[in-house]
């Protein structure tokens, strides 16, 4: 009991605190827009600076853990397991600089396009704050603390998935909070019975005491911890509430959800079950695959009884997460460079399928894909624009998906989960047509008679630039994805090195040599 | 004391999540509420419970028994979110309410379709 009493700060190294940044900035950005309340010209700068700001601390971060070494900061100098500890391995780098880098980029799509009600109600804040819930649980190497992070971006995404007040807004709003408050419960009883249990709640320090623990109760833990975080990665059979809310708000708000906020379960899941839980891990890992084949079946498979764009697009995110869920579930290196691989490159690609949606709604005037049409012709760079994630998703080379599938089949095929391997392929044929049916009712054939015309666009040419901008970002960067992927493959397998050897998590975080 | 902690645990989740099933939004809300205080006292006891003791060690009695300060920490955090998110729900459930003049979950269906 004395011992932690008389443990002194460790030096605080400048460049060890500044893993913190990604989560200081979004934090101080949003205070700074909340005093700057009403001047809505300001407010955008500061917004966008923050958020480019927080892009290079994370790039940063990034170069200086690309050979796979383990950067550790204790907050307020308490050693670990008693203070506060943040941790950037490779993975945690990779995900914060996918998540500042989609922050930056659907912002400038939400200054051309968020009305100025919403600006007025503070949009800027709480995009902010969501950004810092989610780097913060990128970075943080407690469980308690990930519960914390966990809510501030669950909070910021309340008011953003609400703010206007519209109808289908509130009605879809309301089953998403109602279900992720269940969520959380479930998670702070699963913190409870750990805590009870190993009596800590930092990870590296979990991981080793957990071990000794009894068998069974890591199990029930283990389903716990699955559950909690199912439900926000949107897992079979726990997804129902992302496909009734997700396409409510306005294009920019869903375009950052759909890229970021499932993905923040998925990596909740990859982590614990890397790191604490691997003491029964065939019995879990068997689960996980199972789950993993019926979330993709059944997310296509809904996809392709949807009419409105993003709703179909909604589905899709389920199916995604399934191939994710089946990296994890194979669980050798070869399967977890896939699945952190198509993380990388479902953020980027769906973020770009959200915001091309909305750009289409716009123009179109309806969400319903019977009423839309002949986009092309009216717009024929959209097309392009759409083209290219959408062949990427479904996975064709040499884009991006095309590379993470291979590597997901791949080593599906050496560890002999054929049946996976096949669900996998079918989904894949499924998501093809479900982005044709897309192509074909949406820009392809000619808009219905019975429709007005479309609109010309009466809109000042400064806010249409700064709708295509991002997407065409977007879509550059699947291409460079795609075209780069060797790269990307030596970095996500280091990434999955470093995940499958948690010792050396443990070491970094507790100061062992 | 545990048990009787356990129990009531129990009895809270139990009737949470019944209230979670009904179908009136208020009754759901009720649930939620009591879901999240089964969840907190059931982190206050899985911390240990301990009589009359502070969180505070006593340099002079180093030997003496003390409160694990950790859960109650956690508790508060964990009350004050919950108080924090119930209160949205509450405004966003009236303001739905507002808006579709029910408050019935079946009803509010138009987004799913």
């Amino acid at each position: 009991m004395m011992t932690w009493m008389n443990c002194k700060p460790p030096t605080n190294n400048m460049m060890t605190q500044s893993i913190v940044l990604p989560v200081l900035i979004p934090l101080f950005t949003g205070i700074i827009i909340l005093l700057l309340r009403g001047r809505s010209g300001v407010i955008r700068v500061v917004s966008l600076v923050g958020s480019f700001l927080a892009l290079l601390t994370a790039v940063g971060l990034l170069i200086r853990v690309a050979e796979g070494d383990i950067l550790v900061a204790q907050m307020g100098g308490w050693k670990a397991p008693y203070g506060i500890t943040f941790v950037v391995d490779l993975f945690s780098a990779i995900m914060l600089t996918l998540g500042t880098l989609m922050g930056l980029v659907v912002q400038i799509y939400a200054v051309g396009s968020i009305d100025r009600g919403r600006e007025q109600m503070g949009f800027y804040a709480l995009y902010q704050f969501l950004l810092l819930g989610v780097c913060g649980s990128f970075i943080t190497g407690d469980l308690f603390n990930l519960y914390v992070f966990f809510e501030v971006m669950l909070i910021s995404s309340f008011g953003l998935m609400t703010l206007g007040g519209e109808r289908g807004q509130l009605e879809g709003g309301l089953k998403y909070v109602v279900i992720n408050m269940v969520s959380s419960i479930l998670f702070v009883s699963a913190l409870g019975i750990v805590y009870g249990t190993a009596g800590t709640l930092n990870m590296a320090d979990l991981s080793e005491k957990l071990s000794a623990a009894a068998p069974g109760l890591t199990t029930l833990l283990a389903s716990l911890f699955l559950v909690a975080f199912g439900i926000k990665a949107g897992l079979f059979p726990l997804f129902f509430w992302l496909p009734a809310s997700y396409h409510t708000p306005p294009p920019a708000i869903s375009a950052i959800f759909a890229g970021l906020l499932t993905k923040v379960g998925v990596y909740a899941l990859i982590r614990v079950f890397t790191l604490i839980f691997l003491q029964d891990g065939t019995y879990t890992h068997n689960l996980l695959l199972v789950i993993a084949g019926l979330t993709m079946l059944v997310g296509v498979l809904g996809a392709v009884a949807q009419n409105g764009i993003r709703r179909v697009l909604s589905f899709h995110i389920i199916s995604q997460i399934g191939y994710m869920i089946m990296g994890l579930g194979i669980f050798t290196p070869l399967a977890l460079t896939g699945a952190i691989f198509y993380i990388t490159h479902h953020i980027i690609v769906k973020t770009a399928l959200f915001l091309v949606s909305g750009v289409v709604e716009h123009r179109g005037g309806t969400a319903d894909l019977k009423k839309l049409g002949g986009v092309i012709r009216s717009y024929p760079i959209l097309a392009v624009l759409f083209l290219i994630p959408a062949l990427s998703l479904a996975g064709l080379p040499p884009l991006s998906g095309f590379f993470s599938k291979f590597v997901l089949i791949r080593a599906g095929l050496e560890s002999e989960q054929y049946v996976m391997v096949g669900v996998s392929l079918f989904v894949s044929l499924l998501t093809l047509f479900s982005m044709m049916k897309i192509w074909n009712e949406a820009f392809w054939k000619p808009r219905p008679e019975s429709e007005e015309p479309v609109l010309p666009d009466t809109e000042p040419a400064g806010s249409a630039w700064l709708r295509l901008m991002p997407i065409a970002a977007l879509a550059l960067f699947s291409l460079l994805l795609g075209l780069g992927a060797e790269g990307i493959y030596t970095l996500t397998y280091t990434a999955a090195a470093t995940l499958l050897q948690p010792e050396l998590y443990i070491t970094a975080v507790l100061g062992r040599q | 004391m545990e048990i009787l902690m356990a129990l009531i645990v129990g009895t809270l989740f139990g009737t949470g999540t019944y209230m979670l099933l009904r179908r009136s939004i208020v009754k759901l809300i009720i649930g939620l509420g009591l879901l999240s205080h089964g969840a907190n006292l059931l982190l206050f006891t899985m911390g240990g419970l301990k009589r009359g003791v502070a969180p505070l060690i006593n340099p002079s009695t180093a030997e003496a028994m003390v409160a694990d300060p950790v859960p109650q920490a956690l508790i508060l955090t964990a009350i004050v979110i919950s108080f924090g998110v119930t209160a949205f729900v509450l405004v966003l459930a009236y303001r739905a309410n507002q808006a579709t003049g029910h408050d019935d979950l079946d009803e509010l269906q138009t987004t799913d379709q």
